[in-house]
């Protein structure tokens, strides 16, 4: 029995693993906020329960997941909570599944967003991941069902997709706990600064909205210094965004500077799915 | 000119802007977006040549989601499911039924007797709640670990969205949203849980049809009435060989009824108070996946059966004691119970019921599962037949089915009350902790009285028009 890591311990993934320690609910004093974010039915609770090690029921239908199920995990000395998001395929605000995810990605301040990804259905999935990573910069593809890809004869070059995506991007198999060590080492690197996300941003608009965005996100930037997307919230207040144009408003938007993390809370049912 | 930049000024600024950058914008950047989802995922896919010679998923799909063969397969899998439940919970159920109530009820009876416990310390704790709480243990438990694992699997396979898939289009006609399937099927476990479900619904009208008709899918707490009745009163009428097979398609035939009556109260609902047309949705069927077996069990052991099964504990203590008291408590020679019983015989009569087993639904309220020791407990009161269970008051459970049967003939019993009493149990009031939930769930007064109410007015017309017509006919 020794306390004392050999320092080349300290950043080797096996090591790392095996001292992973799933928290379960307990999330108090936690130094980092993970959510869960993706499209219906990609396996955001399993990878969830890997992680925190609870037993968050999993079916096999979109939209199980209706309320947000916390839960937390102890990796190379951090304690991490993690928030599972309701599944959404756009986050347009189009139903209430999508404005829980989106709200919670934007004024929740999640130190890391992980977007899990159908690999078999990547281009419809990217959609998603695309719409996220114009909220936030940092996030974890977690590429998931692998193994379900590889049966219908499909490889996704991870490599190439990181480049592409500007984050790290994870292969995994949830169900059969692959790739969660490496999963853990991202979200781990995002999270204390290793890796500097450089996320893609959308670039082929018209000449008229770029002037537009550019006019109207300077503004932002003014008003609320220290805003990571003002060029997104800019872009939503063109598209006449409810929401945020209440956050304007109201001055919401400039707690949102990268410095405190706010989880906004709100009522949970009771025991939620059995 | 100086300008300062306030909130309003970027809001009066983005209004002004909205005018130079189209309409369609929001079109342009959608388009953008797939653009170049569609451009990243091309150059970052690679596609091996290798084709499966088969492909289960569709094959599967064509059996299972077809015009004529997604209806039958859904009856045969339901009827596999309620027969492996309730041919396999027998054994187990008597093994735990002779350990709580014939070994350790006995043991601290005496133990309390060389204690001496006052008479009615002990029968409070001892005949009312503890014995009530064994029954249902000893009842639900062994049914409830055979048929959630069950139920999981199929779900973790993706079974589910095959079946909200055959269902849709008769929601639609119905007036009701698609994904109603979903949160019925999740009300066969327990009415709350799929009231908490039905948030995957966004249309609030939609999602109150869905509420008030998510009683129709009997919950577990009424399995075991529909099973133990079945097989008592309409398995005895085919030969023993066939017995098993014809109990569980008359528990089968109440659960499509329920379905039944789930598509017409939502038709009405959507003509009536409810009114307006169904919204689409795109139901996504994904794809087939072979269902992790140990987890499964675990999960639903844990997670589904052991919380439901603490529930229904938590609630038949007190109702165990409420029975004793109104059993024990004597107002001019006759006990409180039989007092209410007397007041009820006459309804009950016109319905098709008794007033012992009207009592029984005032009594469980809060949970369905305690019915049925309520109903033989108060029928041995009423009827004085002697050498059953252990006194005034007792809950208990009999040795064979032929105990039960002479219990309920002494109690005036008949086919006809069998009949009722299943489809009473099928159509009557959601369980005290559905109506909260309900309450939680939507914030009205209203919705949640017209869903506890509506159901009970249509079990009374459904069962006084059966005994009306079955009087008819039998004359």
């Amino acid at each position: 029995m020794t306390t004392q890591v050999h320092p080349s311990c300290e950043t080797c993934p096996v090591h790392n693993l095996g001292n992973l320690i799933k928290l379960g609910v307990d999330m108090k004093g936690s130094d980092y906020v993970i959510a869960l974010a993706g499209n219906p039915n990609t396996g955001k609770s399993t990878v969830f329960n890997a992680l925190t090690g609870l037993h968050q029921h999993t079916g096999n239908w979109p939209g199980k997941t209706v309320v947000r199920a916390e839960g937390g995990f102890l990796f190379a000395g951090k304690r991490y909570k993690v928030v599972d998001l309701p599944g959404a395929y756009s986050l347009l605000s189009t139903s209430t599944d999508e404005d829980v995810a989106r709200n919670f990605i934007l004024f929740g301040q999640p130190d890391v967003t992980v977007i899990v990804v159908d690999a078999t259905r990547l281009e419809r999935n990217l959609n998603l991941v695309l719409q996220v990573l114009e909220i936030t910069d940092r996030a974890v593809v977690c590429l998931n069902l692998t193994d379900e890809a590889e049966r219908h004869g499909i490889r996704v070059d991870e490599r190439l997709l990181t480049k592409e995506l500007g984050v790290p991007v994870i292969p995994t198999a949830a169900r059969q706990d692959i790739g969660i060590q490496e999963l853990l080492q991202a979200i781990n690197d995002v999270a204390t600064g290793v890796f500097v996300c450089k996320p893609w941003r959308i670039k082929s608009r018209s000449s008229a909205l770029e002037r537009a965005i550019d006019d109207l996100a300077t503004k932002v930037a003014a008003q609320f210094p220290g805003l990571s997307n003002a060029r997104w919230v800019a872009l939503r207040l063109l598209d006449g965004d409810a929401r945020i144009i209440e956050a304007v408003r109201s001055g919401e938007l400039a707690g949102l500077s990268r410095t405190e993390s706010q989880i906004e809370r709100e009522p949970v049912g009771e025991g939620a799915l059995s | 000119m100086t300008y300062r930049t306030t909130n309003e000024g970027i809001l009066a600024r983005a209004n002004a802007l909205r005018w130079d950058v189209g309409e369609n914008f929001h079109d342009v950047l959608m388009e953008t977006i797939y653009t170049d989802a569609a451009r990243i995922a091309d150059t970052t896919v690679i596609r091996s040549g290798r084709r499966q010679k088969f492909n289960w998923d569709r094959t599967l799909d064509r059996l299972l989601t077809s015009r004529w063969t997604g209806f039958p397969t859904m009856l045969v899998l339901l009827m596999g499911v309620f027969w492996i439940t309730i041919a396999g919970a027998n054994v187990p159920s008597a093994l735990l039924a002779d350990l709580l109530l014939d070994t350790v009820h006995p043991a601290l009876k005496s133990f309390s007797a060389t204690l001496g416990v006052p008479w009615w310390i002990d029968g409070l704790l001892l005949d009312g709640a503890y014995l009530s709480a064994g029954w249902v243990i000893s009842v639900m438990l062994p049914p409830m670990a055979i048929f959630f694992p069950l139920f999981t699997l199929l779900e973790d396979f993706g079974y589910l969205p095959r079946v909200a898939f055959n269902l849709d289009n008769l929601f639609r006609k119905a007036g009701a949203h698609g994904k109603q399937a979903l949160t019925m099927s999740m009300g066969y476990g327990c009415n709350a849980a799929g009231i908490v479900a039905t948030r995957i619904i966004d249309s609030p009208r939609e999602r109150l049809i869905a509420i008030i008709t998510n009683n129709f899918a009997l919950c577990n707490g009424r399995w075991p009435t529909q099973i133990l009745i079945a097989s008592l009163f309409i398995g005895a009428l085919a030969p023993p060989a066939l017995a098993g097979l014809l109990s569980a398609s008359a528990v089968v035939a109440i659960a499509l009824l329920g379905i039944a009556l789930t598509f017409l109260t939502s038709w009405f609902l959507s003509r009536t108070m409810l009114k307006g047309e169904a919204s689409s949705f795109s139901l996504e069927l994904p794809p087939y996946r072979p269902p992790r077996i140990l987890q499964t069990l675990y999960t639903s052991l844990i997670d589904r059966t052991i919380i439901v099964l603490w529930r229904a504990v938590i609630f038949a203590v007190p109702a165990g004691i409420v029975i004793w008291l109104l059993a024990n408590i004597h107002v001019a020679d006759l006990s409180l119970a039989e007092h209410i019983m007397n007041r009820l015989n006459p309804f009950g009569f016109l319905i098709g019921l008794n007033g012992v087993i009207l009592l029984a639904y005032i009594i469980a309220i809060p949970a369905n599962e305690i019915v049925i020791p309520t109903v033989l407990m108060l029928t041995v009161l009423s009827s004085g037949v002697s050498g059953y269970g252990e006194g005034a008051g007792v809950l208990f459970e009999l040795e064979d089915n032929m105990q039960y049967l002479s219990v309920f003939h002494a109690g005036g019993w008949s086919l006809l009350t069998a009949v009722n009493l299943m489809l009473f149990s099928l159509v009557h009031n959601p369980c005290s902790t559905t109506i909260y939930t309900i309450y939680k769930e939507t914030r009205s007064a209203k919705w949640t009285t017209v869903a506890a109410l509506l159901p009970v007015a249509m079990g009374f017309t459904l069962c006084f028009f059966v005994a009306q017509i079955w009087r008819l006919i039998a004359g």
